[in-house]
């Protein structure tokens, strides 16, 4: 059973990440874009815990645990920038 | 392994992997930039803890034995998304960002 | 400072330990000193950057408060499934600022945590001076039923769960 609904989680996942994409480029707003980017991240670890189960293998877990760590510093840093304007004073 | 566990295991994927597609969509489709914050926090969040869970469970269904640190996993991003989100919310007040019309209630 | 603690923190200890434990996933002894260490050494290196935490009155209540939380954080997602499936004129959004009780700076932040991830609601700023909260919510009809049920669900119990004193 898994063997067929691992490749339809894959693609459900994939199509969310499209749908992302449209909204990182399309914007309008940095904030926007910030919180598209954020969303790529979280789907990404879906892929990636998606992969670990495919492949039967606990390896793929630290880099899952790498991935939400980043993208959490990341959108939290980009989130401040914005706030705090972007001119540098 | 058993049945049931592949079985809860399936149910929990395709239940997450929709939940992270309602949160795509929501990103997608909502008017404005504060409608559009609710989506990825919760739907999204929610999607990917419930696959991690399903990893849980494929793997505590082998012999090794059980395995917790998918939990951590869990954990992490329940405490990150609120606070990621309410950094956006307040940078997107900050600037300024439009309102959509039907909104009640003066942000500023 | 008010003299110098060894023990910085006992529940950041012990929870520190236990998601090295889950970290490391194993549970033997030798990992289970290693957690110790960290989780003593940590919080004594970054004593001044933490916010004390105030003592837990009701531990039972706590835990009934978490799966109220989680219940509320499913309830939450279908709801926002439902609006963001449904036609864009369902969407009832709204700004709400609701006064807080709470005066205690942790306890704050845990409700404003809460109040992101459960029914239709994110907070978006914190007015510490005034201790308002802007909440922007998908949908609500009624803005003073929603502020109700934010008191009635979230800060009553926590108020009770903690002791701290309502203003």
């Amino acid at each position: 059973m898994l063997a067929h609904v691992i490749p339809f989680c894959l693609a459900v996942i994939g199509l969310a990440m499209i749908l992302n994409l449209v909204r990182l480029i399309r914007g309008p707003s940095p904030a926007d874009r910030i919180l598209a980017l954020d969303t790529l991240y979280i789907n990404a670890l879906a892929l990636i815990v998606l992969l670990g189960i495919r492949q039967a293998s606990e390896l793929f877990f630290e880099a899952a645990l790498l991935i939400a760590a980043m993208g959490f510093v990341g959108t939290v840093a980009a989130g401040k920038y914005l706030s705090r304007g972007d001119i540098l004073d | 392994m058993p049945f049931w566990i592949e079985a809860l295991v399936s149910l929990f994927l395709v239940l997450g992997s929709l939940f992270a597609l309602i949160g795509a969509i929501g990103l997608y489709r909502l008017p404005d930039f504060y409608t559009r914050l609710h989506a990825p926090t919760k739907a999204t969040t929610l999607g990917v803890g419930g696959m991690v869970i399903a990893s849980m469970l494929f793997f505590a269904g082998r012999p090794e034995g059980p395995s917790l640190h998918e939990l951590l996993l869990t954990l992490f991003l329940f405490i990150s998304a609120p606070v990621s989100a309410h950094m956006l919310a307040r940078a997107a007040l900050r600037r300024r960002l439009p309102v959509n019309g039907r909104t009640r209630g003066k942000p500023w | 400072m008010s003299g110098f603690r060894w023990l910085a923190h006992p529940t950041l200890t012990l929870l520190l330990t236990v998601i090295w434990l889950m970290l490391a996933n194993t549970f033997g002894f030798g990992h289970l000193l290693l957690g110790l260490l960290l989780g003593w050494a940590i919080p004594l290196l970054c004593r001044d950057f933490l916010i004390a935490m105030p003592r837990v009155r009701r531990p039972f209540r706590l835990g009934l408060f978490v799966l109220q939380v989680f219940a509320d954080i499913l309830v939450a997602n279908l709801h926002v499934a439902r609006l963001v499936l449904g036609p864009e004129a369902r969407l009832n959004p709204a700004f709400v600022e609701v006064p807080m009780a709470i005066e205690d700076e942790f306890v704050l932040a845990l409700l404003t945590n809460i109040i992101s991830l459960t029914p239709g609601t994110v907070s978006a700023d914190l007015d510490v001076e005034r201790r308002t909260l802007l909440l922007h919510a998908l949908d609500a009809p009624d803005p003073a039923r929603l502020v109700a049920e934010v008191k009635r669900r979230y800060e009553t119990p926590l108020l009770e769960i903690f002791q701290c004193s309502p203003t």
